[in-house]
């Protein structure tokens, strides 16, 4: 592979949106995995539920993939608080939620891939948008516009996480239920309420990232599976809970990552993730801006 | 029982399974049935680090893979009889699993989890990228067509996988009941308290993940003979992971019993759903069970049979007495 200053540059650009993307997806598990403890491994499969949501509603009446997902996050956090109710029910309550949480929601990881596979088939699907397609060019860089949409979103949702977590009471109480449910309860404030809220809203951020995921790729229903182990990766490097530090890890592994592919070859890239997974697990557990 | 009888018990019921396969004559029972006890020995293994020590590995399919590539690479090198491919795979899938057990030696609950998950992604990848046994374009083996005194060579490897799910069954119950077993329960109730009693908790857990790493490679040497065409997307698939965890948790962790009815429970029922329904609704029958069974049931079958004789402790008594009481034949 020959090295070329116009490749680097293009390989950090693309990185960077990559990375953004990522922090999107990444942002509903620093809520769920970070803030609330629960194990969502299982979060990749409702980013891909969203995918096919906007794929469905795009192919049918032709909307746009993003305002799609927008128009539906109600229906993703009323699912959200649903799945914690029963997992609140089912093992917070009685202590078990570290075997049989982690069980429960590989389960439904599953159940939900295998009914995407079962209803849509395994072949790729993907959207329609104006923005897909054209690509701008500054002196040497390509900028796919398919790629720029979804990042610069992805931004905004992030900065509109970080302004609900940090300003809100919702969002305060949130981030104290993670440190003492006891104290909240003396604030007459219900744990177990705001903890289905903030599952609910960690959900409702999945649908947005399906959206993106769609636009930016063709997406089929096991696509999710390299996202469980990235997503991981990001959230403990980032600092569990820390949204700033996601978006932080985020870009760092978006940037690795590409600079992987670009002059290694794609097949090496998912290995770089797991691999900084690995090594932040090793060497620094509690993450780029650990509590 | 004493662990020797035991085996013997194992291997007489092992003989009659056998022959009762051969007595039906049609091939197609040794394809199901090598599948069913494929699974016995991958849930057996899982339980051995994940329901004695309370450790949950995403990665099964991992060292399943593990073990199939071994025969790959070794075959291409120079075919050699099963046996001793499945005790190479074994080993190395036990340094596989030493390994992980080194690299994961700090992390606890969530984070190990992860991390195997971690590791199979890695190691596919390393995979994917390694030419030698095929890469992503996956390597064939030629199955013989037959195999001396067996006849078709599937039953020939019925025999082997067998031979591999009572060895598995009997390690999980020799551990279980040997001061080894004492030690991973501890760590598993609590691993700090452990730790200040004196436990040698990290070096539990290496032999941990090298056992259930070890038996779940041989599990996956015979792999490549069976299917005659190994892709690393198929063999490090989540079906391995997600049926080596829903077995023993749907069977119950706490015993060697457990996993052996989940996975012959649970790999029937997929078999029969292949044949009758679809390969995929079989998968989504396990989810679903799955996740039913770790809300309804936490401690799987054996879990609900125990609580059934506790609430009625006179239910073996009590039925004996009918029976007695009864004049004519009970319905």
């Amino acid at each position: 592979m020959i090295f070329s200053f116009d490749l680097l540059i293009n390989a950090i650009v693309s990185g960077i949106l990559i990375g953004a993307f990522y922090a999107a997806v990444t942002a509903g598990v620093s809520l769920s995995f970070g803030i609330l403890d629960i194990v969502n491994i299982g979060h990749p499969a409702f980013v891909i539920l969203g995918s096919y949501i906007a794929y469905i509603v795009n192919t049918t009446f032709g909307f746009d993939p993003i305002v799609t997902s927008i128009v539906v996050t109600p229906a993703f956090y009323l699912l959200g608080t649903i799945i914690y109710q029963i997992y609140y029910v089912s093992f917070e309550k009685r202590g078990q939620e570290s075997l049989r949480g982690l069980a429960f929601f590989f389960g439904l990881l599953f159940i939900t891939e295998v009914s995407l596979v079962l209803y849509f088939g395994v072949d790729y699907r993907y959207v329609q948008a104006p923005y897909i397609g054209p690509t701008w060019h500054v002196g040497s860089l390509d900028i796919p516009l398919r790629v720029l949409v979804p990042s610069v979103v992805s931004l905004l949702l992030i900065a509109a996480l970080q302004l609900v977590l940090t300003r809100s009471f919702v969002g305060r109480a949130i981030m104290a239920v993670a440190q003492d449910q006891l104290a909240l309860k003396l604030l007459a404030v219900d744990p177990i309420r705001i903890k289905r809220m903030a599952f609910g809203i960690s959900i409702a951020t999945a649908s947005l990232a399906g959206a993106f995921l769609i636009i930016i790729q063709p997406v089929e229903p096991s696509v999710g599976r390299e996202y469980i182990g990235r997503v991981f990766a990001i959230c403990v490097l980032g600092g569990m809970g820390s949204v700033p530090g996601t978006l932080i890890a985020a870009l760092l592994v978006g940037i690795v990552e590409s600079l992987t592919s670009t002059f290694y070859g794609p097949s090496w890239a998912p290995a770089v993730s797991f691999g900084f997974l690995l090594l932040t697990l090793a060497v620094r557990p509690a993450g780029l801006l650990g509590r | 029982m004493r662990s020797d009888l035991f085996l013997l018990v194992c291997l007489a019921v092992g003989g009659v399974v056998f022959a009762a396969a051969m007595t039906l004559g049609n091939d197609y029972y040794f394809f199901a049935g090598y599948v069913v006890l494929q699974y016995v020995v991958l849930s057996t293994a899982w339980n051995v680090l994940g329901g004695y020590c309370g450790y949950v590995n995403f990665g099964s399919a991992a060292f399943f893979a593990v073990g199939a590539y071994a025969t790959v690479a070794i075959h291409r090198f120079h075919p050699m009889p099963i046996p001793f491919l499945v005790a190479i795979a074994g080993i190395a899938s036990g340094v596989v699993g030493l390994g992980m057990g080194y690299l994961t030696l700090r992390l606890r609950g969530a984070f190990f989890a992860i991390a195997t998950l971690a590791l199979a992604v890695v190691l596919e990848t390393l995979t994917v990228n390694w030419d030698y046994v095929g890469g992503s374009r996956g390597a064939y083996i030629v199955r013989p067509e037959a195999i001396a005194p067996f006849g078709s060579y599937i039953r020939y490897l019925f025999l082997i996988m067998l031979l591999i799910a009572i060895g598995a069954i009997t390690i999980a119950r020799l551990i279980e009941r040997s001061r080894l077993g004492l030690g991973f329960a501890t760590i598993r109730d609590d691993e700090l308290a452990a730790e200040a009693s004196g436990v040698p908790t990290l070096r539990l857990k290496l032999i941990a993940t090298t056992i259930s790493g070890a038996l779940m490679g041989m599990a996956g040497a015979p792999f490549p003979y069976y299917i005659g065409f190994l892709q690393p997307s198929s063999v490090f698939g989540l079906d391995y992971a997600i049926n080596s965890i829903a077995m023993p948790l749907i069977g119950g962790t706490t015993s060697w019993v457990g996993p052996l009815l989940g996975a012959v429970l649970l790999g029937s029922l997929q078999q029969i759903a292949t044949v009758t329904i679809s390969s995929a609704v079989n998968l989504l029958i396990v989810g679903f069970l799955l996740v039913g069974f770790v809300i309804v049931a936490p401690n799987g079958i054996i879990g609900l049979i125990h609580k059934y004789v506790q609430h009625r402790p006179d239910i073996l008594i009590g039925r004996r007495r009918i029976a007695a009481d009864a004049p004519g034949p009970t319905p």
